[in-house]
C-alpha cells in the first residue's frame, strides 16, 4: 500500500476545559473523496480547522507524504498545498471577483520602480478558472462577489483552491445553502478535482451528496471517530443512522411519534 | 454560444466580448462607489456659488475651503483606510493638539532645534498609533472603545504635561523659514502649503488602496476579518500599520498647525474626530468596512469643507452649516447605499436586456 497523502494519528483538541476532538486518526489519499460526516457539533469543522492551520491540535501527529508536519498558521497549511473553503465566509461580497480570487496571493507586475497589483491578469485568471468549473455566466472580473449566486460563490472559492495547485481540497458544507442545481454543480466540481488527483475532504449533512461523491467515509460522534469505511461497505440506512449521531433513525422517528401522541406523559429513557 | 442564438433577440449574442474597452460603460460607472459623493459635492458647490456670490468663487473663497479641506483630508484619508479595514480612530482628536503641544514645548518653550520638535511630534504619532493597534488586536475590544479611551487619555496627558512643563495651556513657537515654508506657510498669501501635502497623501493612499497588495488586504479585512486571516493575510500587522498611519497623519496636521499659527493650544483639534468620519462616510466608505474609495474620500472632504466655509459667504447665519451637513450626511449615505446595491446587482446581461 502506498503512503497516504495525509495521515492524522491520535489527534486531540480541547478549547480550555472543553474536549472537542478525541483521538482522531484518519488517512486521506490522492484522487479520493473523503466524506466527513457527523451531527451538529460533532467536531467536523474543528478537525478541518486543524488541517488548515487555523487551530493547533492539543496533541497528536500530522503527516504529509509520510513526513511529519506542523502548521503554525493558515499560510503554513496553504504552503503545504492544503486549500480550505470554510463553512462560513471565504469570499468577500463587496470585493471584485478578481480581487477576491487572489486575496492574500495577489499577482503583481512592475510599473516603473513600483510593484503593483495586476488587476487585468487577476480578473482574467479568475474568470477563466471559473469557466473551467462550468460557471460561464461570469465574464467580467470587476463584478462584485456579492452579486453572484451562492453556487457561483462556492465555485469561486473552489476555483481559487484549485488554481493555487492544492493537493488537498477541504470543503466544509459547500452545498448547505445551495439549491438543487447549484449543489449538483458543486458535486461535479468535487468530482473534477478528484479526477485531477486532488485529495478532497468533503463535509456534508446530506446523505445523497455524500453517497454521490464519497469514496471513503469517516463519521464523528461527539468528537470521536465512530466509523471509518469505504464506498459500498455500508448500507445507506446504516450511514444515515451514523450521521444522526449513532441513534437509530427508525427508533428516533418512533420516539417522536409517541411523544407527539402523548405529550403530557413522562418520557422514559428508551435509548439504545 | 453566439452562433446558435441567431434568430433570438439579442439577449445572449451581445454579451460584451471586450469588458475592458476604453469607453466607460454604464455598468462601470454605476459600479463606482463615489458617484453619490460626486453628486453631493456638485450640489453643494452649485448651491454656494449661487448663494455665496462672487466672493465664494474668488481665489480667496476657494482658498478658504481648500485650506480646511487639506487639513481635514490629510486625516480623513488614513481614517478612511482604517474604516475600510473595519476600524475607527477617534483618538485623532487628541493626537492633533498633542502633536502641536509637543513641537511647541520642545522647540518653543525649550528652544530646541525645530527638527527635534518635528521628529518628536511625528514620533509621538507613530507611538500612539502603535499603542492603539496593539490594544485593538490584543484585547479584541472594538476600536471605537479603544480609541475613545486613548482619545481621553491622550487629552489628559497633553493637558497635564503642558501645565507641568510650560505652566500654560498655550505655548508660542518660532520656527525657522525652512520649516515654515515646508509645513506652515501661505502661498500667494492664501493657499496653505498643506494643500500639497494633501495631494501627496491622496496619491500615496490611492496607490496603496488601488494598486498595491496591501490595498487588497485592507478591503478583505474589512469584508471579513476571519476569512482574511484564513487566506494568509497578516491581519495584525496590517491593523497596527493602519492605526500608526492615522495617528501619524493627525500628528502631521497638529505639527504643521503649530508652525502655521506660531503657537499651540491644548484644546484644539477635537473637531477632527467627527469631521473626519463625516468626510469619509459622505465619501461612500462603508462604516462597517469592506468598501470605499480614495476618490470618494476626497470628494467627501471637499463637500464638508465647502459647506463649512461656504456658509460664511452667504447671508445665512453660520449655525445653519451644521444642519446642512447633517442632512447631507444622511442623503449621501442613502445615495451611496443605493449605488452600492446597484453595483452589487449589476451584470452585463441585465444591462443588455434593459436596453
Ligand atoms: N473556538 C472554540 N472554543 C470553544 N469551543 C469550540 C470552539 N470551536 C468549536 N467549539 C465547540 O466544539 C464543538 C464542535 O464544533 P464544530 O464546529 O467542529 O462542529 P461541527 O461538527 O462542524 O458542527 P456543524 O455540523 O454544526 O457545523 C462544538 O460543541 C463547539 O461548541
Ligand atoms: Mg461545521
Amino acid at each position: 500500500m502506498t503512503t497516504p497523502l495525509l495521515r492524522l494519528t491520535g489527534i486531540n483538541k480541547s478549547f480550555g476545559p472543553i474536549d472537542v476532538l478525541h483521538d482522531i486518526s484518519l488517512e486521506v489519499n490522492r484522487g479520493e473523496v473523503l466524506c466527513l460526516l457527523g451531527d451538529n457539533g460533532a467536531g467536523k469543522s474543528t478537525l478541518i480547522k486543524i488541517l488548515s492551520g487555523v487551530h493547533k491540535p492539543t496533541s497528536g501527529r500530522m503527516e504529509m507524504d509520510g513526513k511529519s508536519v506542523e502548521f503554525g498558521s493558515p499560510r503554513d497549511a496553504s504552503d503545504h498545498g492544503i486549500a480550505t473553503v470554510h463553512q462560513f465566509g471565504g469570499t468577500f461580497p463587496l470585493m471584485s471577483i478578481g480581487r477576491s480570487f487572489f486575496v492574500g496571493a495577489e499577482p503583481t507586475r512592475r510599473w516603473g520602480p513600483l510593484t503593483i497589483y495586476d488587476r487585468k491578469r487577476a480578473n482574467e485568471i479568475a474568470v477563466t478558472e471559473m469557466r473551467q468549473l462550468g460557471i460561464t455566466r461570469i465574464d467580467d472580473g470587476d463584478r462584485l462577489v456579492g452579486g453572484l449566486s451562492g453556487g457561483e460563490r462556492q465555485a469561486l472559492a473552489i476555483a481559487r483552491a484549485v488554481h493555487f495547485g492544492a493537493s488537498v481540497l477541504i470543503l466544509d458544507e459547500p452545498t448547505a445553502a445551495l439549491g438543487v442545481k447549484e449543489a449538483a454543480h458543486v458535486l461535479r466540481i468535487v468530482l473534477q478535482a478528484r479526477r485531477k488527483g486532488i485529495a478532497v475532504i468533503f463535509i456534508t449533512h446530506n446523505v445523497v451528496h455524500a453517497l454521490t461523491v464519497g469514496d471513503h467515509f469517516a463519521v464523528l460522534i461527539r468528537g470521536s471517530k465512530a466509523a471509518d469505511f469505504r464506498k459500498g461497505e455500508k448500507s445507506r440506512e446504516a450511514i444515515t443512522d451514523l450521521m444522526a449521531g449513532g441513534e437509530q433513525m427508525a427508533e428516533l422517528e418512533a420516539e417522536i411519534e409517541s411523544f407527539s401522541a402523548t405529550n403530557d406523559a413522562p418520557r422514559d429513557g428508551a435509548h439504545a | 454560444m453566439t452562433s446558435q442564438a441567431h434568430d433570438q433577440p439579442a439577449v445572449v449574442a451581445t454579451a460584451p466580448s471586450a469588458p475592458h474597452s476604453s469607453m466607460p460603460s454604464l455598468g462601470s460607472l454605476v459600479r463606482r462607489p463615489e458617484v453619490g459623493s460626486l453628486i453631493g459635492m456638485v450640489a453643494v458647490l452649485v448651491f454656494f456659488s449661487i448663494f455665496g456670490g462672487a466672493n465664494f468663487m474668488s481665489a480667496g473663497g476657494a482658498a478658504s475651503w481648500l485650506n480646511v479641506a487639506s487639513e481635514l483630508g490629510i486625516i480623513a484619508l488614513p481614517v478612511g483606510l482604517l474604516m475600510i479595514a473595519g476600524h475607527l480612530d477617534l483618538s485623532v482628536g487628541s493626537m492633533v493638539p498633542a502633536s502641536s503641544m509637543t513641537i511647541a514645548i520642545l522647540s518653543g518653550h525649550y528652544d530646541l532645534p525645530i527638527i527635534v520638535g518635528i521628529l518628536a511630534a511625528l514620533g509621538l504619532g507613530l507611538a500612539v498609533g502603535f499603542i492603539n493597534g496593539v490594544l485593538v488586536i490584543r484585547t479584541k475590544v472594538p476600536s471605537f472603545v479603544v480609541t475613545l479611551a486613548t482619545l481621553f487619555a491622550l487629552a489628559g496627558l497633553t493637558l497635564g504635561l503642558s501645565i507641568i512643563l510650560s505652566g500654560s495651556t498655550s505655548v508660542a513657537l518660532k520656527s525657522g523659514p525652512i520649516a515654515k515654508l515646508v509645513f506652515g506657510d501661505y502661498l500667494g498669501g492664501k493657499f496653505q502649503v498643506t494643500l500639497f501635502w494633501w495631494i501627496a497623501i491622496v496619491l500615496i493612499v490611492g496607490f496603496i488602496l488601488n494598486f498595491s497588495r496591501f490595498g487588497n488586504w485592507i478591503l478583505a479585512m474589512g469584508g471579513d476579518a476571519v476569512s482574511a486571516r484564513n487566506a494568509g493575510i497578516p491581519t495584525d500587522r496590517v491593523t497596527i500599520a493602519l492605526f500608526m498611519s492615522s495617528s501619524l497623519c493627525a500628528a502631521f496636521v497638529g505639527m504643521s498647525q503649530a508652525i502655521l499659527y506660531n503657537s499651540a493650544q491644548v484644546a484644539a483639534g477635537q473637531s477632527f474626530i467627527f469631521n473626519s468620519i463625516i468626510a469619509v462616510v459622505i465619501g461612500g466608505v462603508l462604516l462597517t468596512g469592506g468598501y470605499g474609495s480614495v476618490v470618494g474620500i476626497v470628494l467627501g472632504t471637499l463637500t464638508f469643507a465647502i459647506v463649512n466655509q461656504g456658509i460664511f459667504y452667504t447671508g445665512f447665519d453660520a449655525n445653519w452649516a451644521s444642519l446642512i451637513i447633517g442632512v447631507l450626511l444622511l442623503a449621501a449615505v442613502l445615495m451611496n447605499n443605493t449605488f452600492r446595491t446597484m453595483a452589487l446587482t449589476y451584470s452585463p446581461r441585465t444591462k443588455t436586456r434593459a436596453r
